[in-house]
């Protein structure tokens, strides 16, 4: 039985034409998956089927007999019958009412239950996405809540009524790969105990690969292929679709030789003390990073890899001597990291926008290291630069926020370059671009390294770039490397639980390895 | 919670301190001789030396400055020739202007200062937050605009012009109110509301203006935060969204200004208390100013430093119990 069926739909914003002309229906209890880079359309079909899409719509929406772009009973749609999960669990929760709370509330709209039911009802959804003690959780406010917990406490307001469908607007978007797998996992339960129908929104083809039956590839308002996600994924019919799977990172393959170890850490400790709050005693310092021994050779690319609070990026920082160590040492090429000035060693920050100085015209940005080490008139340097990273030469004279994202991390790695270092340490920096922009940001970096004989120090989140760039992999957890090793035999061979627990999370674009590894998860997970 | 309160009292303490030692030294050092003018006309050398001697400006500042501290705690006592005033604790000093102790002078001024404050700070929160609640939803836009122009009117005003505005229109045209004259809350509770009436306009209507722009603008950025858009995907009605949700986030920096606001009229709404007779605080001071009455001048300054101080720590005490995400520590 057909539970939504879209028909020509076309939403628009003044002139602005955001979808334009898409289809697609969704079976009761299916799941369909709708992927799209940034500016596809693909958020504001989905919160047209709240009727909250803010532009002009004109098209059919048929949900489960009522037509959705003619005046709906939204009051009976909205959270009843179509459920959303939206991204940024953590401004998508009120930060004023209690998480239980919040959850009662929309059940006591729908139903008319009791406070007390409701309450009860509260509970039992939040036991039944798995958040441990719900009695006593539900009296929290959000942000007493990881970003994983927010997500699942989403989840438990989406199922709370019941819905026939659950839209779900990139819902792991800004989560760490374990707890993505987990949310993904979830909302695969949920669909299976529930029968509710799942429309699963991403730009990632591997979140939308295990989890969803079909799926929509769409780009500027239009969907360019649909299909069962087998076929879709695996042997696609459309240019566009398969130049996003081109763009999601291969394992690369290179023949490595590793030069002598150019820099050379050694039992780094980083602490930060904490605020004495109240008490007397002082509270123990965070220990960020907690002892790390490690060398990176002339020549390689060593991936650091460590989901959001291991101390990676405080690693990373110390590794260019922007902060000093607790505790060990650091040098390069014998030498204290300290006394090194930026010509052996640079950086390449997550945000390009932030790091950029915004008054400031790119070019002037680049030409600062040229400046300090000596060159007198870098403007010829600089235009060279841009040209060698991608960019025209009359860049120079724009500022970081007339660029795109993917154009402003070039000017990042060309900061980076223009002094001529030895190595440079990345920290994340593909993480915030689309998938084809990524691509094209990774090959930059492994040109550059082949041409100019550099070391890269490359550290993510991202277990699939690390894979694609690196050549040998160091596995970071609360502060402390578990593994280290050759990129083939850490992925292959990952000798430690939490490198095991890692890789069976990475979301991969196969569907049937995607199920095989949601299955291997639920052996080893919870 | 108590480690934050007692901190709070403990930072105060010498916010105050400071505060005392900093206006004692530029007062008593200042070139006018205090004595010479507690004495007044027909000066004698013999007395003048008498007063100096009951002032205490005899002894070196520091030990003035300790006797003015420990007045506070203990009391103490003022000998003018044959007679000997006592000022009990707490002893901000001794008006020989008025020979008066400084407490009690303040303590008169002060019932008359809380009205005023009080009242005009809840007519003006009443009439901000209504208008910026009508303007920020943009139901009305005709409101809206009607609301901006009399708030930048409400701003160029001064109090002085809407106080003999509403004096000459209300008392002397259409004789609806009596001269204001300050009738104590405990004498006639009405006439007290009466009387206060035209001064409470007079001050909203700068407060009103400011607070009706910060409810509209807090309002229109609470209404286009995520959490907005998850509860109206959930069905929940405009209405309770607007009242439940995003009124909450809309007023909290009103908490801030009114208690700022809430101290600033009670020590200094001098333009307000002289035009309307209402013998308050800010009165108290001009008086005191222009006629070098020093000590009362130190015990003004010490109160308003209290007061702020007091303000603020209820502010932000308000802040926490409003937002579960503000913690004390």
């Amino acid at each position: 039985m057909t539970l939504l069926e879209v028909d020509d739909l076309r939403i628009s914003f003044g002139d602005k034409q955001a979808v334009d002309g898409l289809s697609f229906t969704l079976e009761a209890g299916g799941s369909l998956g709708i992927v799209g880079e940034s500016g596809s359309g693909k958020s504001t079909a989905a919160l047209a089927l709240l009727g909250l899409s803010g532009g002009s719509v004109s098209g059919k929406i048929r949900f489960d007999g009522t037509d959705l772009v003619t005046g709906a009973p939204w009051k009976d749609i909205r959270g009843a019958r179509i459920a959303m999960v939206f991204q940024e669990p953590l401004t998508a929760l009120n930060p004023f009412q209690t998480v239980g709370d919040q959850i009662a509330e929309v059940y006591r709209l729908h139903t008319g239950a009791t406070r007390r039911a409701a309450r009860e009802r509260a509970v039992e959804v939040l036991g039944q996405v798995h958040i441990a003690d719900p009695e006593r959780r539900a009296r929290a406010y959000p942000h007493q809540f990881s970003g994983g917990m927010r997500q699942r406490a989403l989840i438990a307001m989406a199922i709370a009524n019941r819905p026939k469908l659950i839209v779900a607007d990139e819902p792991t978007t800004a989560l760490d790969v374990t707890v993505q797998a987990q949310i993904l996992d979830l909302l695969d339960e949920v669909r299976a105990t529930t029968g509710a129908a799942l429309l699963l929104i991403s730009h990632d083809l591997g979140v939308v690969a295990g989890s969803t039956e079909s799926v929509i590839v769409m780009r500027d308002g239009r969907a360019v292929e649909s299909g069962s996600t087998e076929s879709v994924l695996l042997s696609p019919r459309h240019e566009y679709t398969r130049a996003l799977l081109d763009a999601v990172p291969k394992p690369g393959n290179r023949d490595f030789e590793p030069g002598p170890p150019l820099l050379r850490v050694r039992d780094v400790h980083k602490h930060f003390p904490q605020r004495r709050r109240g008490s007397f005693r002082k509270p123990p310092p965070v220990r960020a990073v907690d002892g790390v021994t490690l060398d990176v050779h002339a020549g390689e690319t060593l991936g650091i890899v460590g989901e959001s609070g291991t101390g990676k990026t405080t690693l990373a920082r110390m590794m260019v001597g922007l902060i000093p160590p607790s505790s060990g040492s650091i040098t390069f090429d014998g030498v204290d990291i300290a006394r090194r000035r930026g010509r052996s060693v640079q950086m390449v920050f997550q945000d390009p926008l932030s790091s950029l100085n915004p008054r400031r015209t790119i070019g002037e940005s680049i030409a600062d290291p040229l400046r300090l080490s000596g060159v007198r008139d870098p403007r010829t340097r600089v235009e060279d630069l841009l040209e060698r990273v991608g960019l025209s030469r009359s860049e120079y004279d724009r500022y970081p926020h007339q660029l795109s994202g993917g154009m402003r991390q070039r000017v990042g790695i060309a900061r980076a370059v223009a002094p001529s270092p030895r190595l440079i340490v990345c920290d994340e920096p593909v993480s915030s671009l689309d998938v084809t922009t990524q691509a094209q940001v990774l090959a930059l970096l492994e040109e550059l390294r082949a041409e100019l004989g550099l070391s890269l120090v490359f550290v993510s989140h991202d277990l699939a770039v690390l894979r694609r760039i690196a050549d040998r992999v160091a596995v970071l957890k609360d502060g402390v490397i578990v593994e280290v090793g050759p990129t083939s035999e850490v992925y292959d061979q990952p000798q430690h639980p939490y490198t095991k627990e890692l890789l069976a999370a990475v979301p991969v674009t196969d569907p049937a390895e995607a199920r095989r590894l949601r299955a291997l998860r639920s052996t080893v997970g919870r | 919670m108590i480690g934050h309160l007692t901190r709070r009292i403990v930072g105060g303490a010498i916010v105050l301190l400071v505060l005392s030692a900093l206006i004692y030294t530029l007062f008593y050092l200042a070139p006018s001789d205090p004595a010479i003018l507690a004495c007044g006309k027909g000066c004698t050398p013999e007395r003048l030396a008498d007063v100096r001697a009951a002032m205490g400006l005899a002894d070196p500042v520091w030990t003035q400055y300790w006797h003015f501290l420990q007045g506070i705690f203990t009391g103490r006592d003022y000998s003018l020739g044959p007679t000997v005033r006592h000022c009990p604790a707490p002893c901000l000093g001794y008006s020989f202007e008025t020979s008066q102790p400084v407490t009690t002078l303040l303590m008169d001024r002060l019932p008359v200062s809380f009205s005023l404050a009080f009242g005009a700070e809840i007519l003006s929160l009443l009439l901000g937050i209504g208008a910026g609640l009508l303007s920020g939803t943009r139901r009305f836009r005709w409101f809206d605009r009607l609301v901006n122009g009399l708030v930048l009117a409400g701003y160029a005003t001064p109090v002085f012009l809407v106080g003999l505005l509403l004096l000459l229109l209300f008392c002397v045209h259409l004789q609806w109110l009596p001269f204001p004259q300050y009738v104590p809350f405990t004498t006639d509770p009405l006439l007290w509301a009466q009387n206060l009436l035209l001064p409470w306009i007079a001050l909203a209507v700068i407060q009103t203006a400011a607070y009706a722009r910060l409810t509209r603008a807090g309002l229109q950025e609470s209404l286009a935060e995520d959490h907005i858009r998850t509860a109206r995907a959930y069905g929940i009605p405009e209405r309770r969204i607007l009242w439940r949700k995003a009124l909450r986030g809309a007023l909290l920096p009103l908490v801030t200004l009114t208690a700022v606001d809430l101290a600033g009229i009670i020590t200094s709404a001098v333009l307000t208390e002289t035009m309307f007779g209402l013998p308050g605080v800010g009165q108290l001071l001009v008086g005191a100013v222009n006629q070098i009455d020093l000590p009362v001048v130190v015990g003004v300054t010490l109160l308003t430093g209290l007061i702020m101080v007091l303000a603020n720590t209820a502010a932000d005490l308000l802040y926490a119990a409003v937002d579960p995400r503000v913690q004390l520590r």
